[in-house]
């Protein structure tokens, strides 16, 4: 009863995966999320599909952001979502890639799952937005 | 109500994602953590409780991390709750304990969990306790909880543990002045990380005269529980002068490459076996158990009373009638608590 007010927070996990050093933009957007009011948790750099598969179970975290500048998205994600799927996180896991995807590869990971993608240019507080908005519930 | 008899019951047969959910409702206070929680006790007392306590940078992660590893390799099961702090303004954090975890990752049988502080002060020491209920009746052998110590809310978080270690970095001969007011109390072991640093010598130097002041002190006392020395039996060390029969002990550690990690675990199960023998650990459990009950009272009567109080028109039309002179602050408690008074003494006559 009493000390049931619920005090629900958003959390998300900020990934950085495979052989891709730049984590200037992951890091922007951890802080962002942060000031937002969110509770980050942040992979660190050069993680496999199964370190964040991991992370995001164990963590329990409402959003998955996979930061991708290597060009390997097309592999990485795809692993990252049957991980999920095998530790049934995937149905209540918002995922979003952030980073330099083509034109072309955009539509192969909307069908895995992947719910939005930023690339360039997409403004912090559309993120934001678009998180509060979609961050499943449970 | 149904969906968490399952949660339950998935947790109890080591699914991962029970068990994450279930400390995430324990997180938000979600409807039906209560029962939840009830639930899992009847299930714990098995895991053995380590909490890991230190000014930031001292290596607590990194050490945590090789201890996980260790226990692994012993082929034991782990569980880590790493606490962070949260901003007071947004809410936010960014917990970043997890980065440290490198020789643990990938390996699901070290269940690693960010916490942060959430502002709330006495719900984050429930929280606590209650996420280690959830991973002790999960079945980890070990759990680590892992925390910045900076004041009394972080002791409190630790003293849910068995055995508390506080990490000490070379160097901080300030630090040594400043664990005198409330660290030093609690720590069972004194970790003195990156012991490959100048000035490591002096800071083991300088915690053994402190141990041993302590230890002169009439006022000093482990865990703060010598009230409860009647439960006490008489420790056999022929050593221990003192009565306390532990003496906090002092160990170095080069966490980034492991050294003295293992050192330090045996100390942990000396500590632990000390427990048992000379019957703290029972003490301990009854003091902890009492604490938690005393908290769940005090949040639940304070729930009740905000209640009460958003019922009359809330805290500020008080305030106003306080500041206007019309009563005061003492006259505005009696009030509100009068009928809470008065329907429990009803209650207690039937």
């Amino acid at each position: 009863m009493s000390t049931e007010q619920e005090q629900r927070t958003i959390r998300c996990l900020v990934a950085k995966v495979g052989l891709d050093g730049h984590d200037r933009g992951a890091h922007v957007i951890a802080r962002a999320f942060r000031d937002a009011g969110f509770e980050v948790i942040y992979s660190g750099l050069h993680k496999s599909p199964d370190d964040i598969v991991q992370a995001a179970v164990q963590e329990d975290v409402d959003v998955l952001g996979i930061s991708i500048l290597s060009g390997a998205h097309d592999t990485l994600v795809p692993k990252i979502m049957d991980g999920l799927r095998e530790y049934d996180a995937f149905e209540d896991t918002l995922v979003l890639v952030g980073g330099i995807i083509p034109e072309d590869d955009r539509e192969e990971l909307y069908e895995a799952g992947v719910a939005e993608i930023f690339g360039p240019g997409a403004s912090m507080a559309e993120t934001i937005e678009f998180v509060r908005e979609n961050a499943p519930e449970r | 109500m149904s969906g968490d008899d399952t949660l339950v019951d998935e947790l109890l047969n080591g699914k991962h994602r029970a068990l994450a959910r279930v400390i995430t409702k324990i997180e938000n206070r979600s409807p039906g953590y209560r029962e939840l929680v009830s639930q899992l006790h009847d299930h714990t007392g098995n895991a053995e409780v380590i909490g890991i306590t230190g000014s930031p940078g001292a290596g607590k992660s990194t050490l945590v991390d090789k201890m996980a590893a260790t226990y692994r390799d012993r082929g034991e099961t782990v569980g880590v709750i790493a606490i962070d702090p949260s901003s007071p303004f947004t809410g936010g954090a960014v917990l970043g304990d997890r980065i440290r975890m490198g020789s643990n990752v990938g390996d699901m049988d070290v269940f690693f969990r960010s916490m942060s502080a959430r502002g709330s002060l006495g719900g984050l020491s429930t929280a606590t306790t209650d996420a280690v209920k959830a991973l002790d009746a999960f079945g980890k052998d070990k759990i680590i909880v892992e925390t910045v110590g900076a004041g009394q809310n972080e002791i409190e978080i630790v003293k849910t543990a068995d055995t508390v270690a506080v990490l000490v970095p070379p160097g901080s001969g300030d630090d040594v002045q400043m664990l005198k007011a409330g660290i030093l109390e609690i720590a069972d072991i004194f970790v003195v990380n990156k012991a490959d640093m100048d000035g490591a010598d002096r800071t083991v130097m300088e915690l053994r005269e402190m141990v041993q002041m302590r230890d002169e002190s009439p006022m000093a006392g482990h865990h703060g529980m010598e009230d409860m020395a009647g439960d006490e039996v008489e420790s056999d060390d022929a050593d221990e002068d003192d009565g306390t029969g532990w003496e906090p002990r002092i160990v170095e550690t080069v966490a980034k490459n492991g050294d003295g990690v293992e050192e330090f675990l045996s100390t942990i199960t000396e500590h632990v076996s000390w427990l048992a023998e000379s019957g703290e650990l029972e003490a301990q459990t009854r003091k902890r158990y009492e604490a938690e009950i005393k908290t769940l009272l005090r949040e639940d009567t304070a729930a009740l009373l905000e209640e009460e109080l958003a019922a009359r028109g809330g805290v500020e039309t008080y305030v106003d009638r306080v500041l206007e002179r019309e009563t005061d602050p003492y006259s505005v408690a009696d009030e509100l608590v009068a009928p809470i008074e008065t329907c429990v003494r009803e209650r207690r006559q039937d």
